[in-house]
Formats: C-alpha cells, sequence, structure tokens
C-alpha cells in the first residue's frame, strides 16, 4: 500500500522517528565516504617512489611552483574543512533537536522573525574569513606569476597542436615533441625551466600536477609558465583544455634529468639526422609520399611542421603523444591505420604496400 | 476568497474530445498552463540528458574503454551539458515561476500572458532545434552531426577550420532561439512581479520566491544578452568571414571566453536563485516559523546578483592572465561566500527552534543545505586562483559543478516537486515512494559526486573519453558509474511517483502543508482565473493572519 489507511498524524509520526535517524546516519556516511576518499589518496600519494611517478597528484609535488600551490591548498582545506564541521554540527544540531515530536503537533512554536546582532555576526565573521583567505591567495598568485627569471634558465618554447605537443629549445637549437627533457634543479643553484607556451590551432592546455599548476594555450597569445624540478625522474600529466577529438589521448610527459644526462640528450639531439646507406630505399618513401608535407627530418629537404619532427624519433619512449610505446610493431601499426591507436587523430592512413611500409619502419628505426 | 470556476472548468476538460484539449493546451496563453508545459518539457528533457550522462559514464568505467567513439563521445558531453542547463534547468525553474509567481503576488494571470507563450514555444523550439541536429547536422565531409565543441564552445573550435558541417550551427541557433525565449519571460516575470501584486503587497511583504524570481529574472536580462552578441557574431564569422573568434585570421580566443562567462557565471545564479526561493518557501513551512531575517535573505540575493556579476574570470584562471586580474577575480568570487554563507545562516536559524516535520519536500530541503554547504566550499578552493591552477579543468571541478547543480538545484527541485504537485494536480504524491527515491538518490548522489572529486586530485582532466591506466583513476570512475546507476533508478521511482499519484494520490484540498502563502488559499487545481476575487492582503504570509486571527503577522511587520 502507497497510502496507509491510518490517519496521516499517525503515519506521520511513525515515518518521522525513522527518517530523521536515517537522515543523521546517511550524512555521516557520506562525510564518511569523503573522509575516507581523502584518506586514501594521501595514501595513494605517498605510495609513489620520486624516481617513478605513475600517480600526477597534485599533493605530490616536486617544484617549487608546485609546491607553494599545495600549501596554500591545505591552508585552505584546513579553513574550509573548520567551516564545514560547525555549519555541519549545527544542522545535525537543528535537525536533531528541532524535531516535531509526537506531543505538540497542534501546537505552533514561538514565531521568531530574524535578530539583528546575530544576522550582523554571521555576516561579519565570513568577511573577515575572506580578507584571510584573499591575502593568502594573493602572495602565491604574485610568488607564482611574478617570479624573475634567473640567469641560469631553460628556455623552452611548447606549441600545442592537435594532438600533440612540440618542443623548441632556441638557445639549443632543438626541436623534438611530446616529451620534454628539462635538467634538474638544484636549490642552492637553480636552473629552473620557463616556458613560452602557444597554440598552432585550438585552446590546449600545459598541465603537469606535479611540477606546476595548469596554464592554457591559446592561439595568438603567449603565455608562460615555469618549473624547477628538484627531482629527476619521469612527470607525467596531459592537454587540459578540450581540443577536438583526441583530447583525451594528447599526453604530455617531463623527463626531469641529472646535469649530465641533460647534457648527453642535447649532445645527441643537436645531430643531424642518420643518414645511413643502407636504408635508403625507406628514406625515398619518406621522401616522396606525403610524409614529407608534414614532418620534418633535420638535414632533409622538407619543411613539414604540421606533424612532429622525425630527426630523433627513436630517441623518444612513445609515440602518437603518449598514445603508444614507441616500438616496432605500434610504429608499423601507427603508419598503416592511426585510427586503430588514436581514431580521429590527423594522421592520415598512409595506404603504403608492405614492402614500403617495412622500409619505412626500417629507415625510422634508424633516427636515434 | 471563493473558488467556483473551477467546477466550470472541470466540467469542460472532461467532455472535451482530445483534439481539442491538445489544441487547448498548444494555443494556450494561461500561465498555469504554460507553467505545466514548461515542466514536462523540462523532465523529458532531463530524462535525455540523464541518458547521455550514463553513455558517459559506462564509456569511463574501466580505463580504455571502447563502448563509444571519441566522437560519440565528446557529441554525449556537449550535449548533456547544453540539455541540462538551457533545456533543462532554465525551462523547469521558469515553469515554477511562471506558476507561481501571479498566483503568489494575487495576479491572475502574467503581465503579457501571450509574451509568456511565445516565450516558451521559442524555448521549446530551440531544444528541438538542437536535438534535430542528431539528423540534420551532417555537413561536407561528414564531419559531426550533433554538436561536440563542449557545451561553451570555445574559439576556435568552432570556427569552419575546426568544426566543418553545421553541427555548431545548431547549438548556436538554438541557443539564440531559447535565449530570446528567456528574455521574453524575464521581462514578463519582472512586470509581473512589479505592477500586478495585489493590494496590500508592497514589495517588502512579498514572497522571498518572487523576490528571488525578481532577481533572477533582472540577472537574465544582462546574461543572455551577451550571450546571444556572442552567438550573432560567431554566425557571422561562420557565414559572412567576419574575424571576432577566428584566430586563423587574427580574431581572439579569448575574447569568446570573456562573452561566454560574462554569460556563464551569471547564469549559475540564475539558476539556483530559483532554488533558493524554493527552499526559503519550504523550509518555514515545515519548520512551523516564518523566515528568519526576511530583510537580510533579499539584502543577500540582491548582493549575490550583483558580485556574481563580476566573478566570470574566476573560469579563466589559467588563459594567463596577469596578476592583478587574477586577483581581483579570486576576491570577487570569494566574496560571494558572504551572502551566500548568510543564506545558509539564515535557514538554519529558521528551522532553530522551530518544530520540523519530515516530509519528503522537507528531506530534499535538508539535503540541499547540507550539499549546497559543500559545493560552497569546494566553490572556494576554485575561487583561490594558485589552487584553481591545479583543479581547473579536472574532474574536481566536474564534481564541484555537479554538487552545485544536482546536490543543489536539483535537490531543491526536487523539494519543490513534491511541495507544489498538490497544488498543480490535486493530488498528493506517494510519501513512501518518495522517501524511497529521497534516500536512494542520496546514495547514488554521493557515491558519484564525491567521489569524483578524488580523480580531479590525481590530475585527471575533465572532457576526455578514455584515460591510460595506472594513474589511480580507475576504481573512482569505477565507483562513479555505479553510483550513476542508482540515480538512475531514483528518476524513474520518481517519474513512477508523479504518474502514479496523479491517477491514485488521495485528494490534496486547498492546503495539505498547513502553509502561509496565497496558492495554498485557493482549489488546487487552482482555477482558471487564480482568484474569483483579488486578495488583500496586511502581511508576508496572509494565511497565518487569516489562521491566527488573534496573533496576526501583520502586527510585527
Amino acid at each position: 500500500m502507497l497510502w496507509a489507511s491510518e490517519s496521516p498524524e499517525q503515519n506521520m509520526r511513525r515515518a518521522r522517528h525513522r527518517t530523521e535517524w536515517l537522515l543523521v546516519i546517511g550524512r555521516f556516511a557520506g562525510a564518511l565516504v569523503l573522509l575516507t576518499g581523502l584518506l586514501l589518496t594521501v595514501h595513494l600519494c605517498r605510495a609513489s617512489s620520486p624516481a617513478d611517478n605513475p600517480i600526477p597528484s597534485i599533493f605530490d609535488t616536486h617544484s617549487t611552483p608546485a609546491d607553494s600551490i599545495r600549501h596554500l591548498s591545505f591552508f585552505v582545506l584546513v579553513i574550509t574543512g573548520l567551516i564545514f564541521l560547525v555549519v555541519f554540527t549545527l544542522l545535525t544540531y537543528v535537525v536533531v533537536k528541532f524535531r516535531s515530536r509526537a506531543t505538540d503537533i497542534t501546537h505552533e512554536p514561538a514565531q521568531v522573525y530574524g535578530s539583528t546582532q546575530i544576522e550582523l555576526a554571521w555576516t561579519v565573521i565570513p568577511i573577515l574569513i575572506v580578507v584571510v583567505l584573499f591575502v593568502a591567495t594573493a602572495r602565491v598568485i604574485h610568488a607564482i606569476q611574478d617570479a624573475p627569471k634567473p640567469a641560469a634558465a631553460l628556455e623552452v618554447t611548447a606549441i600545442g597542436h592537435q594532438f600533440w605537443w612540440e618542443f623548441r629549445y632556441p638557445a639549443l637549437g632543438i626541436v623534438t615533441a611530446n616529451e620534454l627533457h628539462i635538467p634538474v634543479s638544484d636549490p642552492a643553484h637553480p636552473t629552473p625551466t620557463f616556458l613560452k607556451l602557444l597554440s598552432a590551432d585550438t585552446d590546449h592546455s600545459f598541465w603537469i600536477p606535479q611540477l606546476a599548476g595548469k596554464t592554457d594555450l591559446i592561439p595568438n597569445r603567449v603565455n608562460e609558465t615555469w618549473m624547477d624540478p628538484r627531482s629527476t625522474g619521469i612527470y607525467i600529466g596531459q592537454c587540459a583544455q578540450y581540443c577536438g577529438t583526441q583530447h583525451a589521448k594528447m599526453l604530455l610527459r617531463v623527463s626531469v634529468d641529472s646535469p649530465e644526462d641533460f647534457a648527453a640528450w642535447t649532445h645527441a639531439q643537436k645531430q643531424p639526422a642518420n643518414q645511413d646507406e643502407k636504408e635508403i630505399t625507406g628514406r625515398r618513401v619518406f621522401e616522396n609520399t606525403a610524409c614529407v608535407n608534414c614532418h620534418g627530418i633535420g638535414g632533409m629537404a622538407t619543411t613539414g611542421r604540421f606533424g612532429p619532427d622525425l630527426t630523433h624519433l627513436m630517441s623518444r619512449r612513445t609515440i602518437a603523444s603518449g598514445a603508444a610505446e614507441n616500438t616496432h610493431d605500434n610504429l608499423r601499426l601507427w603508419i598503416k591505420n592511426p585510427d586503430a591507436i588514436k581514431p580521429g587523430s590527423l594522421m592520415p592512413a598512409m595506404q603504403l604496400g608492405d614492402g614500403d611500409l617495412d622500409a619505412l619502419v626500417r629507415y625510422l628505426e634508424t633516427l636515434r | 476568497m471563493s473558488s467556483d470556476a473551477i467546477a466550470i472548468r472541470t466540467a469542460d476538460a472532461t467532455s472535451q474530445p482530445w483534439l481539442d484539449t491538445l489544441h487547448g493546451w498548444v494555443t494556450t496563453v494561461d500561465h498555469k498552463r504554460l507553467g505545466i508545459l514548461y515542466i514536462l518539457f523540462a523532465l523529458f528533457f532531463l530524462v535525455i540528458g540523464g541518458i547521455e550522462a550514463t553513455v558517459m559514464r559506462i564509456q569511463l568505467m574501466h580505463p580504455h574503454l571502447s563502448f563509444v567513439s571519441p566522437q560519440v563521445f565528446n557529441r554525449m558531453f556537449t550535449m548533456h551539458g547544453t540539455t541540462m542547463i538551457f533545456f533543462v534547468a532554465m525551462p523547469v525553474l521558469f515553469g515554477f515561476a511562471n506558476y507561481f509567481v501571479p498566483i503568489m503576488v494575487g495576479a491572475r494571470d502574467m503581465a503579457f500572458p501571450r509574451l509568456n507563450a511565445f516565450s516558451f514555444w521559442l524555448t521549446a523550439f530551440g531544444g528541438f532545434l538542437l536535438y534535430f541536429s542528431f539528423l540534420g547536422g551532417f555537413g561536407l565531409y561528414g564531419a559531426g552531426n550533433a554538436p561536440d565543441v563542449g557545451w561553451w564552445a570555445y574559439a576556435p573550435l568552432t570556427a569552419r577550420a575546426f568544426s566543418r558541417g553545421h553541427s555548431s550551427d545548431y547549438w548556436t541557433i538554438s541557443l539564440l532561439v531559447s535565449g530570446f525565449g528567456s528574455i521574453g519571460t524575464a521581462i514578463n516575470l519582472i512586470a509581473t512581479i512589479l505592477c500586478m501584486r495585489c493590494p496590500g503587497m508592497k514589495l517588502s511583504r512579498m514572497p522571498l520566491f518572487a523576490w528571488m524570481n525578481l532577481v533572477m529574472s533582472g540577472m537574465v536580462l544582462i546574461a543572455i544578452t551577451p550571450l546571444s552578441a556572442a552567438q550573432i557574431m560567431l554566425l557571422v564569422d561562420r557565414y559572412l568571414g567576419a574575424h571576432f573568434f577566428d584566430t586563423q585570421a587574427g580574431g581572439s580566443a579569448a575574447i569568446w571566453m570573456h562573452f561566454f562567462w560574462i554569460f556563464g557565471h551569471p547564469e549559475v545564479y540564475i539558476l539556483i536563485i530559483p532554488c533558493f526561493a524554493f527552499v526559503s518557501e519550504i523550509v518555514p513551512v515545515f519548520s512551523r516559523k516564518p523566515i528568519f531575517g526576511y530583510p537580510v535573505m533579499v539584502g543577500a540575493t540582491v548582493c549575490i546578483a550583483f558580485v556574481s556579476m563580476s566573478v566570470w574570470a574566476h573560469h579563466m584562471f589559467t588563459i594567463g592572465m596577469n596578476s592583478y586580474a587574477n586577483s581581483f577575480f579570486a576576491i570577487t568570487t570569494l566574496a560571494v561566500g558572504v551572502p551566500t554563507g548568510i543564506k545558509i545562516f539564515n535557514w538554519l536559524g529558521t528551522m532553530w527552534g522551530g518544530k520540523i516535520l519530515f516530509k519528503t519536500p522537507m528531506l530534499f530541503c535538508i539535503a540541499f543545505l547540507f550539499q549546497f554547504l559543500i559545493a560552497g566550499l569546494t566553490g572556494v578552493m576554485l575561487g583561490v586562483a594558485p589552487f584553481d591552477w591545479q583543479l581547473s579543468g579536472s574532474y574536481f571541478v566536474v564534481a564541484h559543478f555537479h554538487y552545485v547543480i544536482v546536490g543543489g538545484i536539483l535537490f531543491a527541485l526536487f523539494g519543490a516537486f513534491y511541495y507544489w504537485y498538490p497544488k498543480i494536480t490535486g493530488r498528493m504524491m506517494s510519501e513512501s515512494l518518495g522517501k524511497l527515491h529521497f534516500w536512494l538518490f542520496v546514495i547514488g548522489f554521493h557515491l558519484t559526486f564525491d567521489l569524483m572529486h578524488i580523480p580531479g586530485i590525481l590530475g585527471m582532466p575533465r572532457r576526455i573519453y578514455t584515460y591510460e591506466p595506472g594513474r589511480g583513476w580507475d576504481l573512482w570512475n569505477f565507483l562513479c558509474t555505479v553510483g550513476t546507476f542508482i540515480q538512475g533508478i531514483a528518476i524513474l521511482v520518481f517519474v513512477a511517483n508523479l504518474i502514479i499519484s496523479y491517477f491514485k494520490g488521495p485528494k490534496a484540498g486547498n492546503d495539505p502543508w498547513d502553509a502561509w502563502t496565497l496558492e495554498w488559499s485557493v482549489s488546487s487545481p487552482p482555477p482558471h482565473y487564480n482568484f474569483a476575487t483579488i486578495p488583500t492582503v496586511a502581511s508576508r504570509r496572509p494565511l497565518w493572519d487569516r489562521k491566527h486571527p488573534e496573533d496576526p503577522d501583520s502586527r510585527y511587520e
């Protein structure tokens, strides 16, 4: 029966008693779930070792901008947590204490219309809290955004494309894609990296949660961000501003190298492309098909910039902007049918015969 | 205050053939019928938007799932967002305003009944036009059918170079059309509230429901205008070769963001303020006390409206504004918390010392208070600009605004449905189904949206159709999906309750909740002309005065 035949009052009395306790239990359960979640999150953050960072948590930070955001966020979490506790307790108290009881169902409670003092109090206190929060916020905004660029800083230009990242090191003459290499920054002699952010097509956003907050890459606009990672390792992130069909697989990885490793990497990247005559067939395939329209290879007469530069393709761990490991099979599949790895990517299926395809892959594999 | 007219109308309705009934509904200019049409229209789209959400949640249940293609997923989140904001939330709130504002201020109809009908049909056809894109949106390259540019459609994704075919045109034109409908309704509500109040109903005696809808309507006029302007500019870009937002030709992507969010942020308050109105009517009745601090409630609402016009760029903290602009928008954003906090405290003050009845409408309102508190606090976190540089565009934001829209707006709306359904249909909704709906929805909601904050903290961006395994996101996404299904079941219970109660619910009578505003003085459903004789009021609670002649409110105001 949806509508019991007993009188509404009786029905109400019975239901009310059950409901109010269910309500309280429900609220506590909700709060518990939230708390458990947060604790688990913190646990997960701690679990990752510094050398390998599989979980890009914003609370497991390794660079000054991300650190100061984390400190600020803990401060904000404490304040909002306290507000939550106070109001939650009040709400629970009111709901339990002032529930209508069976005995006084016909009586109306005292009719109170307001109280200037109380209302003034709960206006002034929030204003004070807002002022405190704002001062803390403005300090961190200034510290991160207006940080001076030291002379030792490395400058990199990051250009967002649908759906990959181009990285150019103007001082070093290096062009690479999707995997950014930067030196570790010793707090005593900081060598931070300052990134100039541009876009070739739609909006994108550069986000490595463990190193810095995100900054958008917007066409016709120059943005900046910086980071000074204090420990080496791979840090992951991905495009954080919807940029089209394959926004999801516009992945990003930053390799923070020791000074020696970084020097070795830059040295290798500065070398011209391998001109191994053994793989001339594959090279001819590259030159004679549409490949050259989009991809550049150092030392070859190509002007393509629409796709990633391939001069040192094999120095990268992944292809297709992190969508697949850089293995022989994946490379072959990617050229044959990009949609199999990244449906909607702008790389066309090249429709090559098996012979040409294998020769091309063999040639690309010499580009170390 | 007799209600003889009702008998005549009911007799008429039963004898009409169905075609006449349909004709009557399509050509109606009656504010109550239009209100019901708005609400039914919104419920229809709520189900569609819900299905779109479910498709997304299934796709995200596990990493690297291919339940739908990326193209379809992108259409789903675009359509879900656009539908829920423009064709569910706005129409349903306009529906309640349409139905109850005239009755609450003691008028017989809206100020401009025909404009009212025109506005409704504009909104309705806007919605149908948007969904026609699934059929008509194929372009030259077969690129896209439904819009897939996201509900805020950032430039230059909408430029012809990136959005071929007509899908973006459907998005633009349907929002332009329904936007004009919204402006019409807003003008109508303002005129009704300012000019049609019954004798004795000074502005300071209006129910908060009318006050808050007045503020909301003012905001609609200010906020929808830049959106419409931007849509027209976008159309001119796409078809006449202008370069407002076409970055390939030197246009500005950031200008679109400003235009969109100077609409988009006030829009959040356009949606939440009518929900404040529901809560401000329901909480006093079920606490058996008048609203605590009426003047402060009105002041806080107006204050929210003003401040919310100056916070829009907090959606754009990551676009590289300078540190002064970021600081400015941080302080304005944090400042909104003050009047909002006042409201929460005043509702608490209303319940304090009352005798709280836990009927379904009140349950939803209590849950609203709790969830809106959390939504506000995560909003404070997002208003702290540096924290936002991490959280913006992540699942934390998705969780935050669903806390506002589902935990706040939808919960208040459900409360309004249970509260006013007896007035609209003349029958009570089932309390047992109502409680089942409430608890299922509470569980589903918290499972989905509490946990959704976590992948955001762990670096998961929004609007991705799939994600890499091993990033710590898998479990949370799976649980979110489970919660979605529980919410879906709860919605089915709600719809079943609406339908069953319509036929089988016990008769409600004029005043089932022992309430105090004018709509409860007329029959349920109200007669065609609402009031046989226009009432005269002497206080904010005219029915309290009538029920307690020995101690009327008018003595204290």
